[in-house]
């Protein structure tokens, strides 16, 4: 449950870190790529435009140039000939020829017409002598105008064609100089302005039909349309982007030609003229894609590793605090008990010379009644008992005042020889009253003159002591049995601590020696007893094992290594040592 | 115990030094009547005092005591009668003050409260080292 919910709150962890390291690398990461290609894609499209327009004017240029030229080569020779020259066949087609030969074949024919519209002279390749233009469209306006380009148009030839004239007079009558200008040779100038893969131009007259021939569909009324809402005729050049029907963008650069009768069209496709930006953007669009994706897996990778890192540190420091709790139990407990053993010394000596003096004084009335003739009295016997009474229970005082000292002594880890029977029956004399409380009969038994093993007293003490109070705990409220027992192995002595309690279960048995593991109730064990009994007996190379059946007591076994020199003496003196039986000679004593 | 088995050829001349007068009455009363010469002092200054007017065969003295600590009074009795035999009675659990004693010039050592017959052994244990030389 509780590390279910650890698990929840660290994948709550993970999440935040995550969704943190994304908002604050990849929001940045968008914002500059996006505002990027914002800024390049209107300084591209600027550029577009730009080179676009130039390309408008740079031709718009030269089909003025081409258009004047031709206006002026008709102006030239209208106003260096008469008009009885030029209506004269042969000198137009003279005046025609030269033309030809000059301007490369761009003048069609030439014609003389008088101001009823008659064509009074012609030379060229058509049967055109004679014609009368009047009612012509063309005619109407170039008979007003002093020199008149007209749109292209079919007229009796069945060709696109268009005129230049000049118009002179004679007599008060005017009469006109036209020209015919080949369409091929200026639909070229026109047709032949590629831009990009889409990118091409077109001419249209005001009417909205076309100069030239445009080399793809093109919907000129609509176009015509658009142009008008733009408001062509005041701008003189116009870079403009419209969506077809098609769903596609166009954009058109718009050039007004004489004087506005005619639109220069360039058009491209955007998609077309952006194909370089579109491809950054694309490249763009990837990097960014790349990039969040870096981060993404970044991130995981970071934060999973963090939240690791987090939840180890959170173990550790949880481990580290139970530990230190349990530590700093142990301290306490050790710190009671060193401030209790000195109060128990401190009143240990002030009791030991009243009790002196107690026993000292009943023993001088002894010595009186010896000496005095108190034969006759009825008492005496009296007297005495209670001379001898009061000795003996100062001399329990006295015993119990030592013990108390010996408990209270400070720590000593010097190795000293510790004679075993001595040291089995101060603990279980130390032990007694506890186990009095709890119906626990505490034996000692162990084999005659076995050597004294080589231990720090105080050590060896507190394992036994830590042995026995855990026996005593285990069977607190069952009662029973416990026997600390030596005898000799081979060159080892083996210490036993048996009780006949409630066992350990299979399951801790292999864990009772680790620190910190104990199956007391919170507040009643560190779990460091046993681990530094462990701790102690294994550092004066000894060894130290637990032998229980849940339901069937437990047995510590403590072997102690014994030097060959005292061990084997002490052998040798007593033979073959029978194994003895000695009776808890510490409680007994006191209770008789 | 009888008082015959106690005495000694000479009286043998005991100076209980203890800041813990009862104790020394009735000691001295007990010794006294087993034939010691017992002179009693409540303090190393009494104790120096009491030498200065008498010699003594062997000192008990409780290591201690509220004016003077046990090991400077030795120190001073083995200087002032250097021939004199001192036991000393020490709590329990204060073996190093008696083992320091006895590096000192101290006898041997006694754990206090002791029984009346060990004291009365000591004594003349001591007795006789000291008639040994």
């Amino acid at each position: 449950m509780n590390a279910e919910k650890q698990h929840k709150y660290y994948q709550s962890l993970l999440r935040n870190i995550v969704l943190s390291i994304l908002i604050t690398a990849i929001t940045p990461t968008v914002v500059v790529s996006i505002f990027i290609l914002d800024a390049f894609r209107v300084s591209y499209e600027g550029k577009v435009y730009d080179h676009l327009e130039v390309l408008t004017r740079k031709h718009k240029r030269s089909i003025d140039i081409f258009l004047d030229e031709k206006l002026m080569d008709i102006r030239l020779l209208a106003k260096t000939n008469r008009f009885e020259e030029l209506s004269d066949a042969t000198i137009l087609n003279q005046k025609f020829n030269e033309l030809q030969r000059a301007f490369d074949r761009s003048f069609v024919d030439l014609g003389v017409v008088d101001h009823e519209g008659r064509q009074i002279a012609y030379a060229g390749p058509f049967e055109l002598s004679n014609v009368n233009y009047a009612g012509a469209e063309w005619f109407e306006q170039a008979i007003n105008k002093t020199f008149f380009i007209s749109d292209v148009f079919k007229g009796l030839r069945g060709a696109p064609h268009f005129i230049v004239s000049v118009r002179q007079e004679r007599n008060g009558d005017p009469w006109i100089l036209r020209a015919t200008i080949d369409f091929g040779e200026f639909n070229n100038l026109v047709e032949f302005l590629r831009i990009g893969e889409t990118g091409f131009a077109f001419i249209l007259n005001a009417a909205g039909e076309f100069q030239t021939n445009p080399i793809a569909d093109v919907n000129a009324d609509e176009l015509m349309v658009f142009f008008k809402e733009l408001g062509l005729a005041k701008q003189s050049h116009l870079v403009t982007q419209k969506r077809t029907p098609h769903g596609s963008e166009v954009i058109y650069a718009l050039a007004p030609l004489r004087g506005g009768d005619w639109i220069m069209v360039i058009q491209q496709d955007a998609a077309d003229a952006f194909s370089d930006f579109k491809k950054t953007q694309r490249i763009v669009l990837i990097f960014i894609v790349l990039a969040s994706l870096g981060i993404i897996i970044a991130s995981l990778i970071v934060s999973k590793r963090l939240v690791n890192r987090i939840s180890q540190a959170d173990k550790e420091k949880e481990k580290a605090i139970e530990n230190k709790e349990m530590l700093s139990q142990q301290v306490i407990e050790t710190g009671k008990l060193a401030s209790v053993g000195e109060l128990a010394a401190g009143i240990a000596h002030e009791i030991n010379n009243p009790v002196a003096i107690m026993i000292e004084e009943a023993g001088w009335i002894q010595d009186l009644l010896e000496d005095e003739e108190f034969g006759g009295s009825e008492n005496l016997e009296e007297f005495t008992r209670a001379l001898n009474q009061i000795q003996t229970q100062g001399r329990r005082c006295k015993e119990i005042t030592h013990k108390l000292l010996s408990f209270a002594r400070k720590t000593d880890s010097r190795i000293v020889e510790i004679p075993i029977a001595e040291m089995l029956n101060e603990i279980a004399y130390l032990s007694s009253q506890r186990a009095k409380y709890s119906n626990i009969n505490i034996q000692t038994r162990f084999e005659e003159d076995l050597p004294p093993i080589p231990a720090s007293e105080t050590e060896m003490q507190q394992v036994m002591l830590n042995l026995v109070n855990n026996a005593l705990d285990a069977m607190e409220k069952s009662g029973g049995n416990i026997t600390l027992g030596a005898e000799r192995n081979g060159d080892d002595i083996l210490l036993t601590v048996v009780d006949d309690g409630p066992g350990i279960a299979s399951a801790n048995l292999a864990r009772v020696f680790d620190p910190f593991y104990t199956t007391k109730p919170v507040g009643k064990g560190t779990g460091l007893g046993l681990s530094i009994c462990y701790g102690i007996i294994k550092k004066i190379g000894g060894d130290i094992h637990v032998r229980s059946k849940k339901g069937e007591g437990a047995t510590f076994e403590i072997r102690i290594p014994v030097p060959r020199a005292s061990a084997s003496s002490e052998a040798e003196t007593d033979g073959e040592p029978a194994p003895q039986v000695s009776v808890d000679p510490g409680i007994q004593r006191d209770e008789a | 115990m009888t008082k015959t088995e106690n005495v000694p050829a000479a009286p043998v001349r005991v100076l209980l030094i203890d800041d813990e007068l009862g104790y020394v009455n009735v000691l001295s009363n007990r010794l006294s009547k087993r034939g010691f010469i017992v002179g009693k002092a409540s303090s190393g200054s009494e104790a120096f005092q009491a030498l200065r007017q008498q010699d003594f065969d062997v000192a008990l003295l409780d290591l201690k005591m509220v004016d003077m600590d046990g090991l400077e009074v030795l120190k001073v009795l083995k200087k002032m009668a250097p021939e004199m035999v001192v036991i000393m009675l020490t709590g329990h659990g204060s073996a190093e003050a008696a083992h320091e004693g006895i590096r000192l010039g101290a006898y041997d050592y006694l754990t206090k409260p002791c029984e009346l017959k060990g004291l009365i052994e000591k004594i003349r244990d001591a007795y006789r080292q000291k008639l040994e030389g």
